[in-house]
């Protein structure tokens, strides 16, 4: 009885669902497959239709200081890219390598002279329209879509002027956006000649189809070096163990010599079938995405969390809670999200292997 | 009978010495050569090579002078019940195929939701990518979207902004095509010097599927969409990262799916189920997934990552921007580094290529590092813009070898080496590295990542 009413009640549902979707259809004349798809209505349009052009096509009215900027920037952007944007910590740097001469000019010197160690992303690009849209649609990273139109002409506006495009005193807006444009410092730094916009485009190199003698004397350039061997983990355990081409044991030394097919295998030992580890857990249930062993990422190390717990009675279940509900204050201003769907034994597991390495 | 150490099932125990018994070289020496045993002479011929060089490997060597325990014993699997069917209800791969799996190389990025994890082109046939191992770029995590709320859009210059539901999708005439999606980053660590190991970590952001969806022509024409003004399409992902990209119409309007299968199942969650873009030849980038709303426009849209990310950076300090062609490419996936040939003696050469403007015409295998070359066997079928698989037979001496493949597409585009590309383009532009690849096999068996020139 109890079954049949609530298949009664589901039903109810989706007639109203069903209803609710019906009566948004819109048919448009001249179909060619009636009955599919429908207009779609201007608030609908106004939701989506979020994106800013080069030419400003798409930019909403508003306005931000650097000043309120930065009030942002501390509390949501500075977890991840450090306080002057210059951190390389979770993700390459916002701002760095530029100069007044590149905001004349409108080319970044350093681009060229390699000064600056790493690109940054102001150094990268030309468009301003660039950084407003992607800090609109996706920051923060973790909390996308959480930041009005005011408050991204805010944190654009703090971006610039740590890289000296507006004064400390700008208040950025739509109106005048387009001068900030004529500041860009790599403004004219992109290039459209190339053939790799087309699939007709002219290539820029034509090699040789030489088949014999083609070259006096074959010299090897580069060669991976000894340290990177392992690098990538055990390679025998990234191949077949069987058949012609198993992978070579590069936790070890090359071999002396050529195995011989009666060898013993190369392969120390089978990865198949290992029981999940912590650490496998870990990544699975994602806790991996913002903590990492030994290094601040969006949240705590887990070498962190150890550190402040590791004398603390009961800590254990007072974490397995915390991560299960989700809290926030205990290491900065980034909430930590609540995980009802993992399992307590699962928790226990993971919580466990942070405070204890086991 | 003894026993064998599991770890060498089907491997040659000793190399046979006497590869001609007495009793037969008794028989040859009174009866002559007859069919028989030219045929047994032929097979001898073999072992004796085998012996020479060590081809060992390829026989069934006898643990003792009964047999082989493989055919001599009853095997587990041959004297009791198998499972059940459906004991998998959705199959997996046997657990000696455990260690072929996506992975991520270390350090590449710091945070796994904004990361790559790489096919294992090294143990992978064909050309059909297992869609459990189709490469991963994520931006901002992967979703589970319920597809009964997935909504594709499409406006712009158009007549009529649609809506379209994925039961409205599926109901539209459908196409299904084989392409590859390679990552416009594929092999961009290599371009100052040699950096990972494996074909997995140079190549593997490489994966081909048949995708299945209606022809992205279709949709636009249904909603009468100006494509003489509107030469530029914005493709935008319902994910966070709201992923953009500029599609050129011109280019790829023939061509492009708004597709929602991947092999003959729906599309993997991590690949955008359930809904992508297919945009064939194009840098894997474009072909957004989560795939939610299509605006035509007349003008490119200088997305993040059409301005800070995937743009070529040139020795002048200008940066090519909307490079999109994947251009023709190879390599051999076996042997390739971090691999170990047990012994000398006969292997079958196996590779992939693939050109972003076509179809591949030939390709050229050298083993001498790029000094002689033979052309190799292409596979069937030879599709344009899919991997492509290449065979050629070599008889490995035991001395140092270079392998190399070069291929060559319908344009009549050679693939270049490394150096040629550098002159053009110098160290620092990250994408579009399509240069050889050379593999380096030393005598004691162990094949390495080596850069020529």
């Amino acid at each position: 009885m109890f079954r049949l009413v609530k298949f009664a009640t589901s039903a109810i549902l989706l007639c109203v669902t069903l209803a609710v979707a019906t009566s948004a259809i819109a048919q448009k004349s001249n179909t060619k497959f009636p009955g599919i798809g429908r207009d779609a209505t201007p608030a609908e349009v106004a939701a989506w239709d979020i994106d800013v052009r080069p030419d400003f096509k798409g930019l909403p009215k508003g306005s931000g200081s650097v000043e309120k900027g930065q009030q942002l920037w501390e509390s949501k952007c500075a977890v991840c890219h450090g306080t002057f944007g210059e951190s390389n910590e979770i993700f390459t740097p916002i701002i760095g390598g530029t100069t007044q001469d590149d905001i004349k000019t409108g080319r970044v010197a350093s681009l060229t002279d390699r000064k600056q160690p790493q690109r940054t992303t102001i150094m990268k690009v030309a468009t301003v329209s660039s950084l407003w849209d992607y800090i609109y649609r996706a920051m923060p990273w973790n909390s996308p879509r959480s930041l009005s139109a005011d408050d991204t002409f805010a944190v654009v506006a703090y971006l610039l002027s740590m890289a000296e495009v507006v004064p400390d005193d700008f208040v950025l807006s739509d109106a005048n956006i387009a001068e900030v444009q004529k500041r860009m410092p790599n403004r004219n730094g992109m290039t459209l000649k190339h053939g790799l916009w087309n699939a007709k485009g002219k290539p820029d190199v034509q090699a040789s189809a030489c088949m014999h003698n083609c070259v006096a004397f074959v010299q090897i350039g580069s060669v991976l070096p000894d340290y990177a061997r392992s690098a990538h983990g055990n390679i025998a355990e990234q191949n077949r163990e069987y058949g012609p081409f198993r992978g070579s044991d590069s936790t070890k030394p090359p071999l002396e010599k050529l195995p011989g097919s009666g060898s013993t295998q190369t392969v120390a030992h089978s990865a198949i079938a290992k029981p999940k580890t912590p650490e496998d857990l870990f990544k699975e249930n994602n806790c991996s995405a913002c903590h990492a062993k030994a290094t601040k990422l969006v949240g705590p190390s887990t070498s962190e969390i150890a550190k402040k717990y590791q004398d603390q009675s009961g800590a254990e279940n007072k974490l397995v809670a915390k991560v299960k509900a989700g809290g926030s204050g205990v290491w900065g201003p980034i909430p930590m999200p609540s995980h009802p769907d993992v399992s307590n034994e699962t928790l226990h597991t993971l919580v466990h292997w942070v405070l204890t390495g086991q | 009978m003894t026993r064998i150490d599991t770890k060498r099932r089907g491997q040659i125990q000793q190399a046979p010495e006497n590869f001609l018994t007495q009793d037969a070289i008794a028989d040859l020496n009174k009866n002559g050569m007859d069919d028989t045993r030219r045929g047994f002479m032929r097979n001898g011929f073999m072992a004796a090579l085998g012996g020479a060089v060590g081809l060992g490997a390829s026989m069934n060597a006898l643990a003792s002078s009964e047999g082989d325990p493989a055919i001599l014993e009853k095997q587990v699997w041959q004297t009791t019940l198998g499972k059940n069917v459906a004991t998998m209800p959705y199959g997996t791969p046997s657990i000696y195929e455990a260690n072929l799996i996506r992975r991520e190389s270390p350090g590449l990025t710091r945070v796994s939701a904004a990361s790559v994890a790489f096919t294992p082109l090294q143990g992978l046939f064909g050309i059909i990518t297992p869609n459990g191992l189709h490469f991963e770029r994520q931006h901002q995590g992967w979703y589970n979207i319920d597809p009964e709320m997935h909504r594709l859009m499409v406006n712009g210059l158009v007549k009529h902004n649609r809506v379209f539901t994925m039961n409205d999708l599926m109901r539209l005439p459908s196409v299904s095509r084989i392409h590859f999606i390679e990552c416009g980053a594929n092999t961009g660590l290599e371009w100052g010097n040699v950096a990972v190991p494996t074909v997995q970590y140079t190549h593997g952001m490489l994966s081909c599927c048949e995708f299945t969806g209606v022809p992205l022509s279709v949709l636009l024409e249904e909603c009468s969409a100006d494509l003489k003004k509107g030469k530029y399409l914005l493709a935008e992902g319902g994910d966070g990262s709201g992923m953009t990209r500029t599609v050129n119409l011109d280019d790829v309007l023939n061509d492009a799916i708004v597709a929602w299968g991947m092999n003959g199942e729906m599309l993997r969650p991590e690949n955008g189920f359930p809904l992508r873009l297919v945009v064939p030849g194009v840098q894997g980038v474009s072909w957004v997934k989560w795939l939610r709303r299509l605006e035509v426009g007349d003008m490119p849209y200088a997305t993040k990552d059409e301005a800070v990310h995937y743009n070529d950076l040139m020795p002048d300090g200008l940066a090519r921007q909307y490079t999109s062609i994947q251009e023709c490419k190879s390599v051999i996936t076996t042997p390739s580094g971090g691999q170990q040939l047990l012994d000398k003696g006969f292997y079958n050469v196996s590779g992939l290529a693939w050109s972003g403007r076509g179809k591949v015409k030939r390709v050229d295998v050298s083993f001498d590092g790029g000094n002689n070359w033979k052309t190799a066997r292409l596979e069937t079928p030879v599709l344009t813009k899919a991997l492509t698989r290449f065979n050629i037979d070599w008889v490995w001496d035991g001395s140092p070898a270079i392998l190399q493949s070069r291929a060559i597409d319908e344009t009549g585009y050679v693939q270049p080496p490394i150096k040629l590309l550098r002159d053009a383009r110098g160290t620092r532009s990250i994408y579009h590295n399509n240069a050889i690849q050379s593999w380096k096999v030393d005598s004691n068996g162990e094949v390495s990542n080596v850069q020529v020139g």
